[in-house]
This record gives structure tokens, C-alpha cells and sequence, in this order.
């Protein structure tokens, strides 16, 4: 992230000490310079460009911004990009393949699983980390699960339907 | 019609349950909501906020803001003054401070705002910025308000002698008073509907992108009113109306919080004019929750005038609003206290009146309509806990007293007695269908079995109608606009088509279900319409989406278009065919022959004829536009039932079943209606056991972040059981629509409160104000009295 500042003949804003850090995003390595404060959200949205990574409360209560980091679901507005030096990271535009999309995409288009959609992607990460776990959860495993993601749309009980839906067809393809 | 007419459902027409086409982008996390957009040279807003509730500014120092590397403007209430912008016009006569300059008047005001290469610097910079402040009495509630004595908080206005906004009234006094004076029995009672804030996930902000070279300003900004809005920055920044576009991107959750115009949109525009730089403001969560579109707040006085054998006599209610430091909701301007009046509408009683006074307090701007049809959510609350005490008072059952007061279905149309016309309705129906999906009888009779055992359990009822799709224009206006919608469309020579509409969805699924009205009334397949909305230079004038308008104006506005559109295909299809326009029929899709009903043409083929074979004289292309007014609200009916068992020792409440019963006319889309009842019922469980932000004495807002504003997730929320057996058609919508997406979060509440309230009935309790804390409940049991959720008052311990 390259910024340009005025020159006012002051400190020049590049003494900020940065910090090099190396990581993997969605399949792909990538080297960043960042401010030792910047937010792991922050580096994903603004740095990588990724923009399905949301970001609702900044304190790590609504779960917008949750994505997967070595496969643990984190809320990305309360980890440092530094944090994530050495890391794989996953996020909701890594969950598709190259031509179809994620049983957990299918699930909440075909259960009504969203309506803004704000909440829709840290929902499915959250949701992911769960079936990666527990391939067969009951419907309380569900809103366990969930319940770190906050929704103000649906009423939870059709993104319910679309984790259970997914665990479904990842159960079935599994089987097949 | 002839077997050559299309199959409605396959097509994705009206009753389909087709899949919501915006779900493509947002499933692969390829929405676009404000934050995602940037815009080369793009710069960084930030506000700096009041610590204080009610302070007068002795001054502010930027010094050491300006000195950061990277800060490009920082703006003062002085600066904006110099320009005019200090203050701006809301959205209901009233003025709001964009950046404090006398003083300020409740916690979380816009002070200040610096403009930096980075959110970051633009953050460091606002802790860099001294402001000395003086602090004032504080005033948090009505009470206190109209107290002798009380400091004046809009000392800035003249003709401003105290601290109220309006005192309204309507209805029938001394009709009434006559009633009260035949009544056997007269109930009472006294509520509050806690101050709450609608708060979509995704905060509100803007980027202003002015260009010196065009003259053009460009607004994006998390808007549900796009069009009011650029009328707005016409008045306020004084540019030309047709010089300014504003784009309303996706919008990650609305609930009203996005309709009022707030000052960071302004002080974003500015900063892009002056610095020729696109200027992105993005609120944080704390931001939007201490100043941003608050909504309820109101204390009610309720009585009702009744006979002995349960028979409304006579409604009489007054009510106390807080509107915070500014009054800067958009009601409509006849309605001071927006569609409160709407309470008791459907229950027929003959005498009413109701009196209201809004009052300023030092609290941010509140009385926004939180996912309601303008206050019709307290509205509603009010009359269904007045009609739970009513017949408990008579030792009535609930649902019987609801059913002998219900309007009947041989009343319609039916004019309230606040003067409300209600179009159409099965109540009765409604509730046999919930009280037989619920178990009534034998819930009753359980009920009374787990009482011997020590267990509380509790069901209660809400039933209520709501008035939707405001205008008519003759009674609706906000700043003298009347409420009106729009919709064009325009049918490719191809057959495909783009529908623009004055809307602005935000999660409702407008891409998907208006594309549906096109299919129901032309015959092209959803699939083939493409929605676009939320640009104020490409869509026709609209007021936006709020208050359930969009299905019963907009929603209208489309089915208005489609059939300008199949009129004038008629005469391209007469053409064709070579017959006389009379001689054509219609079916989906398709015009034929009436003697030959085999030999026709199809809409598509009219649509190619339009471009390319019409008749001489015939204007080229197939496009029409419609404004459609509204001759008359909707007024969906809904029953809501839950049972709940109560833990005595703790004051923790658990939902048993909910049921809902919606009867909103005509389902363009099932499973989008189904989505939204949930969602509503969803905000209503919220609103009844947890959501409320208070505040203390100080005026600091007690609830600045998600983790004090308590919101359910998946783990709290109860499932619901839903039902649409009945459907009465709205008698005066092209379409029979009248709209859902409030009615669950309007009537909902009420029925969680009388499910516990009933659960304890042995304890003499009427009331326990919302949220239904367990610490409330608990204390009601315990203490066997009623607890209220009045704020603090300093010195009362």
C-alpha cells in the first residue's frame, strides 16, 4: 500500500515503522508492508482488494468480518495484519471453485438464507469452520455456531436451513 | 384463454417463489455496499462526536490536527457557518446542527471533521483536536422537559420559549368523555416503548465526488430515499438539482436508520468540493449508534371505556414523544407523531381521541420509523397490551374480547374513528387460524395444570392491522413532496427488458420480485427483467422504500407501467395480425384473434414489431413510465401467538411456539414474504427481551456498542411456525398486494409481552415495560408490582 503525502518539511509519515509479513490468501501468497496497527480486515479489504470481507461493529460482536485462518473461523476486525504473518487465510471469495460454487453458497441461495447480504459472507466462513468440524450437526450445533454472527434480516431460522442444506450436500458428495 | 398462454409460475410470475437474483453477487461476497467502492484520489473522512449530552463549546483548537502528515481539511462548525452549512434543514421543518457551533445537545454530536489521506490519520487526527466544553443541565426524558424551570435546549430558535416540539391531537373529545361517562368498567394503563435503535449492520456513510471540470456533484451514500435526498442537497449546499446524482449502492440492512439525512453526508460533500478530492465517510458502529436515526421513546396514558358484557365504548390515550435534540424524523407533515393514530384501527370502536406532545430532550435525534409504517409500531404495542389489561380487567378471555370488538368482515370499507379508511379484511379468520395452530384450548388447559405444579406458563396474542403505502397524496407529503412512486420500463426489441423504479431495496428483494410483477402482466419471463434502482440520474422520481411502501406504491407504479406498456403492444399486436383492436384478446404472453383464437402474436414479437414493423403514425419503441398515487393505504391484518414459560426464581422467560398468521393480500413472492415475517419477528423478540438503549441521568447513552446493545443470534432467536391461509386481496392495488415487511416487527411485540404478563397473572402484575429483562420480570414476581423502564432521573437513587 503505497501512500503519497504532501511535503511539508516535516516528519515524513513513512518513519511509521512498517512491517513486512508474508501470508496466503485464498490459494494465493502475498507479501504486504503494513503499519503494525493495521487490522487484518483493514489489509484484506484495502490491501488484497477483497471486499466480501465485511465489516459491521469493529469490535468483534457482529462477526461480519469473519474468515478463516488456518482454518479457525476469526473475526478479521480484531486481529492484527501482523498477526497473520506466516498464515493461511481464507474468505468468502475463496469459497467458490473455478466453476461452482460452495454448498454453503447454494445452501443460503436455495434456503432464503439472506436478504442485505451484509452479514451473508462472515456468516458462510463462520458456518464453513463449523462443517469443516462437524460434517453432521444438528440444528442446535447450528446456532451455536452462529451465534458469534449477528443477522438483523432473517430471523436466523433460514440461514439455519442453509448450513443444514450444505451439510447435506457435502455429506452426499462425500459419500458419492 | 387458449392453451397457448404461458404458465405464470414457470415464468417466475406472481405466487412463484422464485430464487432472489441479487443472492447471485452477494453469495460470492461480490456485492457492492458503500465501503467497497474507491474512487481514484479517493480521501478519508472522520467525525469527531461530544463527550457530553448538553455542553456550551468555549472553544476548539485544530492546531495539532492540521499539523499530521497526511490531514488534508479539518472542518469546524465555525468553517461550515462561514458557508451556510452549520445548520440544515430536516426532514420535518425542523433545523439540525451539522457541526456544533453554539453548543452542543446530546452525547455523540458531530464537532468537527478532518480529511486525511488515510482512515487512520484521519482518526489520530480527531484525538489530536481540543475542544473545551461547559457543561449544562441535561435533560433525558418528556418528564423532565416540561418541568418549570427546565433549560431551554433549542435556545439557537426563536420562538423557542421551551422545550416543546408540537402538541397535536385528533379524534373526538367530548364524544368521548361522553363515553368514558356510560362506561361499566374503565381500564387503564400506563406505558412506555423504550427508545431503541434500528441498527442495520452495515453503518451509514458516504463518498462525495465533486468535479470542478463538470460541475457535477456525485453522491454515493447508504441511502432508502435516494431522490429525497438530492432534493435535500439541492436546498442545503445550494447546488443545481440536476447537477447533483445520487447513487444509493447496495445497502447492507436499512430498518429507517437510513432514511434522515445525517450530517457526515454533508460535511463529506463539502470537504469534496472544497478539496476537488472524492471524500469517503464511513461511520463506525459506536458513531452510528449514539447518533444516528433513534426510534420509539414514547411514555402513553391509556384508557379504554367499557361495557360490562366486553364492548369498546371508547378509546382515549395521550401520549409523550422524545425526540431528542433535533426533530429531524420524516414524518409525513400532516401527522406530527406520524400514524399513531392508527391504533385501535381494527377494532370497532365508535368514539376515540388521542392527544400528543413531542418534546426536545439531550438525546440524539429520535422518533424514526424503526421498520414501521411511521409509529404505527407503537401504535400497535400500545393497543394490544391495552386490550390484554382490558380483558384481564373484565375477566374476559383474550381472544374472545378481540373477536366481539374485531371490525367484521361486512364493515369494509370501514372508517376508523380517527379517520382512517381500512380497505379490506378477514380478522376473525385470521385468529380462528392461530388460536387452532397454537392449541388454544389445550395450551389453556395445560396451563392451568402447571400452575398447581409451580410452573408459569403464558400465551399471549397480538392481532393487529397496519396502515401501509403511504400516500395518497392528498394526506401525505414530507416538506411538501407528496408521497407518490415511480416506475419505467422499457422492453428491448428482443423481448428482454429494464424496469428502474423510485425504490430503493435493502435487502426486501426488489430485483427479484418487481421483475415478477412484469412477468404476471406482460408474459416475459423474470428471468428476462432486469431491476435496476437507486441512481437518482437513471430512475424515475420516487420517494424511496420505508414504511412498507414499496409493494403497495412502487410495487403499483411497476403493474401501472407493464400495462401502458401491453396497451400499446395491443395495437402493435392489431397491426399484425391485421384485425381490429377491438377483436384481440389477451392471455399471459400472448394477444389473439378472438374468432381465431390460434392465430396470434406474442409479446415478444410485439416488442420486435415496435422497433421494426410498426404502423404508420405509431410512435417507435415500447417503454412507458407511470406515477402511480395511491387512492388508499393498505392494511394488512396479522395474529401473533406465543406461549413462554416463565422461571419464578429468575425472572428468565423461554419461548415455547410462536405463531403467525399474516394476511397480506396478494404474495407477489411466498418465500420473500416468509423471509420478511421471520426477520420481523425476529426484531420484535428482540425488542420484547433484550434491545433497548438507555440512558443516564448525564445523558450518556448507555448501549454504544454490541456489546451493551443487546441483539439476539441465532442461539436466543425461537423458531416460528407461519401461515397464509388467508388472503384478502387489497380491493384497490393493481395487484391486490399490501405489503409485509413490517407487519411481524409491529405487531410482534405486544404478543411476547402478554405471553409473560399472562404467565404471571396470579401476581396482580399489569405491566412491565420492555425490554422483558429477567431481572424486571424477577422483580414484578417477587414484589408483585408493576415495573417500569422509565429512564433515570438524577437523585432518584
Amino acid at each position: 500500500m503505497t501512500m503519497v503525502y504532501e511535503d511539508r518539511g516535516d516528519q515524513a509519515p513513512g518513519d511509521v515503522p512498517l512491517r513486512r509479513i508474508r501470508f496466503t490468501i485464498n490459494g494465493q501468497k502475498k507479501i504486504a508492508e503494513v503499519e503494525p496497527r493495521l487490522l487484518l480486515a483493514h489489509l484484506i479489504r484495502r490491501g488484497v482488494g477483497l471486499t466480501g470481507t465485511h465489516m459491521g461493529c469493529d469490535t468483534t460482536s457482529c462477526g461480519a468480518c469473519t474468515v478463516l485462518v488456518d482454518g479457525t473461523a476469526v473475526k478479521s476486525c480484531t486481529m492484527l495484519a501482523v498477526q497473520a504473518d506466516g498464515r493461511e487465510i481464507t474468505t468468502v471469495e475463496g469459497l467458490a471453485g473455478p466453476s461452482e460454487l460452495h454448498p454453503l453458497q447454494e445452501g443460503f441461495r436455495a434456503e432464503h438464507g439472506l436478504q442485505c447480504g451484509f452479514c451473508t459472507p462472515g456468516m458462510m466462513m463462520a458456518a464453513k469452520a463449523l462443517l469443516d468440524a462437524n460434517p453432521d450437526p444438528t440444528e442446535e450445533d447450528v446456532r451455536w455456531a452462529l451465534s458469534g454472527n449477528l443477522c438483523r434480516c432473517t430471523g436466523y431460522q433460514n440461514i439455519v436451513k442453509s448450513v443444514l442444506w450444505a451439510a447435506g450436500k457435502l455429506r452426499s458428495q462425500a459419500a458419492g | 384463454m387458449t392453451t397457448h398462454a404461458l404458465d405464470e409460475l414457470k415464468i417466475g410470475g406472481l405466487g412463484a417463489s422464485r430464487k432472489r437474483v441479487e443472492d447471485d453477487r452477494f453469495i460470492r461476497g461480490k456485492g457492492t455496499y458503500l465501503d467497497d467502492i474507491a474512487l481514484p484520489g479517493m480521501l478519508h473522512m472522520e467525525i469527531l462526536r461530544s463527550p457530553l449530552a448538553h455542553a456550551r463549546i468555549a472553544s476548539i483548537d485544530t492546531s495539532k490536527a492540521w499539523d499530521i502528515p497526511g490531514v488534508r481539511l479539518v472542518l469546524t462548525g465555525e468553517m461550515m457557518a462561514t458557508r451556510n452549512l452549520a445548520w440544515m434543514p430536516t426532514l420535518s421543518y425542523d433545523t439540525q446542527a451539522v457541526l456544533a457551533t453554539d453548543k452542543v445537545r446530546f452525547q455523540g454530536q458531530e464537532v468537527a471533521c478532518v480529511i486525511a489521506d488515510d482512515p487512520y490519520i484521519a482518526k489520530d487526527a480527531c484525538e489530536a483536536i481540543e475542544v473545551e466544553y461547559e457543561p449544562l443541565p441535561v435533560i433525558v426524558n418528556p418528564q423532565q422537559a416540561v418541568a418549570p424551570g427546565a433549560p431551554v435546549i433549542r435556545d439557537d430558535k426563536e420562538n423557542q420559549p421551551d422545550n416543546v416540539i408540537f402538541r397535536w391531537e385528533v379524534g373526538d373529545k367530548e364524544g368521548t368523555d361522553r363515553a368514558f361517562e356510560r362506561a361499566d368498567v374503565i381500564s387503564r394503563l400506563r406505558l412506555h416503548y423504550p427508545r431503541s435503535h434500528p441498527s442495520p449492520i452495515e453503518c451509514c456513510g458516504s463518498i462525495a465526488d465533486f468535479s470542478r471540470a463538470t460541475g457535477k456533484l456525485t453522491v454515493y451514500m447508504t441511502t432508502q430515499a435516494p431522490h429525497i435526498i438530492r432534493a435535500a442537497v439541492a436546498l442545503v449546499a445550494e447546488l443545481p438539482e440536476h447537477m447533483i446524482r445520487i447513487i444509493s449502492p447496495d445497502i447492507g440492512g436499512g430498518f429507517g436508520n437510513k432514511v434522515p439525512v445525517y450530517p457526515g453526508y454533508v460535511c463529506s460533500i463539502l470537504a469534496s468540493i472544497l478539496l476537488e478530492r472524492p471524500v469517503k465517510w464511513i461511520e463506525d458502529k459506536t458513531g452510528n449508534l449514539i447518533s444516528t436515526g433513534f426510534a420509539r421513546d414514547i411514555y402513553l396514558d391509556g384508557e379504554m371505556a367499557l361495557r360490562k358484557d366486553g364492548k369498546i365504548l371508547a378509546v382515549r390515550m395521550h401520549a409523550d414523544s422524545d425526540h431528542g435534540a433535533f426533530y429531524s424524523d420524516a414524518q409525513p407533515s400532516k401527522f406530527k407523531i406520524g400514524l399513531l393514530h392508527s391504533t385501535f384501527a381494527c377494532y370497532d370502536v365508535p368514539v376515540a381521541h388521542l392527544t400528543a406532545t413531542g418534546t426536545y430532550s439531550n438525546k440524539a435525534p429520535g422518533g424514526v420509523a424503526y421498520r414501521c409504517s411511521f409509529r404505527v409500531t407503537e401504535a400497535m404495542f400500545f393497543q394490544e397490551r391495552m386490550v390484554a389489561a382490558a380483558a384481564a380487567d373484565l375477566g374476559m378471555d383474550p381472544a374472545e374480547f378481540r373477536r366481539i370488538n374485531f371490525v367484521r368482515d361486512d364493515q369494509f370499507p370501514h372508517r376508523t374513528p380517527f379517520g382512517f379508511l381500512l380497505d379490506s379484511g378477514q380478522y376473525a379468520k385470521c385468529l380462528d387460524v392461530g388460536l387452532k395452530a397454537i392449541g388454544y384450548e389445550e395450551f389453556r388447559r395445560e396451563q392451568a395444570e402447571a400452575r398447581k405444579r409451580g410452573r408459569l406458563l403464558g400465551l399471549g396474542i397480538s392481532t393487529m392491522t397496519e396502515p401501509l403505502g403511504a400516500g395518497n397524496s392528498r394526506e401525505f407529503d414530507i416538506l411538501g413532496i407528496k408521497m407518490f412512486d415511480s416506475a419505467e420500463l422499457k422492453v428491448h426489441m428482443t423481448g428482454k427488458a429494464i424496469l428502474r423504479t423510485g425504490a430503493r431495496t435493502q435487502g426486501q428483494g426488489h430485483e427479484t420480485t418487481w421483475a415478477q410483477i412484469v412477468a404476471h402482466e406482460l408474459g416475459i419471463p423474470a428471468d428476462d427483467v432486469v431491476v435496476e434502482e437507486g441512481d437518482t440520474d437513471t430512475a424515475p422520481f420516487g420517494m424511496g422504500t420505508y414504511a412498507s411502501r414499496s409493494t403497495p406504491v412502487a410495487g403499483a407504479a411497476v403493474a401501472m407501467a407493464a400495462r401502458k406498456v401491453r396497451a400499446k403492444a395491443r395495437r402493435l399486436a392489431a397491426h399484425l395480425l391485421e384485425v381490429s383492436e377491438e377483436d384481440i384478446e389477451w392471455e399471459l404472453g400472448r394477444f389473439y384473434v378472438r374468432s381465431a383464437p390460434d392465430r396470434g402474436v406474442t409479446i415478444t414479437e410485439c416488442a420486435m414489431a415496435a422497433y421494426s414493423n410498426m404502423p404508420d403514425g405509431m410512435e417507435p419503441g415500447l417503454e412507458a413510465t407511470a406515477f402511480y398515487d395511491p387512492p388508499n393505504l393498505t392494511w394488512p391484518f396479522a395474529v401473533y401467538l406465543v406461549t413462554v414459560e416463565v422461571d419464578p426464581e429468575t425472572g428468565v422467560w423461554d419461548v415455547l411456539n410462536m405463531v403467525a398468521v399474516d394476511d397480506c393480500g396478494v404474495r407477489i413472492n411466498p418465500m420473500i414474504v416468509e423471509g420478511q415475517i421471520m426477520g420481523g419477528l425476529t426484531e420484535a423478540y428482540a425488542m420484547a427481551s433484550m434491545q433497548f438503549i438507555t440512558f443516564d441521568a448525564d445523558g450518556n447513552c448507555v448501549g454504544a456498542n454490541y456489546m451493551d446493545y443487546l441483539l439476539p443470534t441465532a442461539w436466543e432467536t425461537p423458531g416460528y411456525e407461519l401461515h397464509s391461509e388467508v388472503v384478502t386481496p387489497s380491493p384497490h392495488h393493481p395487484i391486490g398486494a399490501k405489503g409485509i415487511g413490517e407487519c411481524a416487527a409491529v405487531g410482534g411485540p405486544a404478543a411476547f409481552v402478554n405471553a409473560v404478563i399472562d404467565a404471571i397473572a396470579g401476581t396482580g402484575v399489569r405491566n412491565i415495560d420492555m425490554p422483558l429483562l429477567p431481572d424486571r420480570v424477577w422483580e414484578a414476581i417477587t414484589h408483585r408490582r408493576d415495573v417500569s423502564g422509565a429512564p433515570p432521573v438524577r437523585g432518584d437513587g
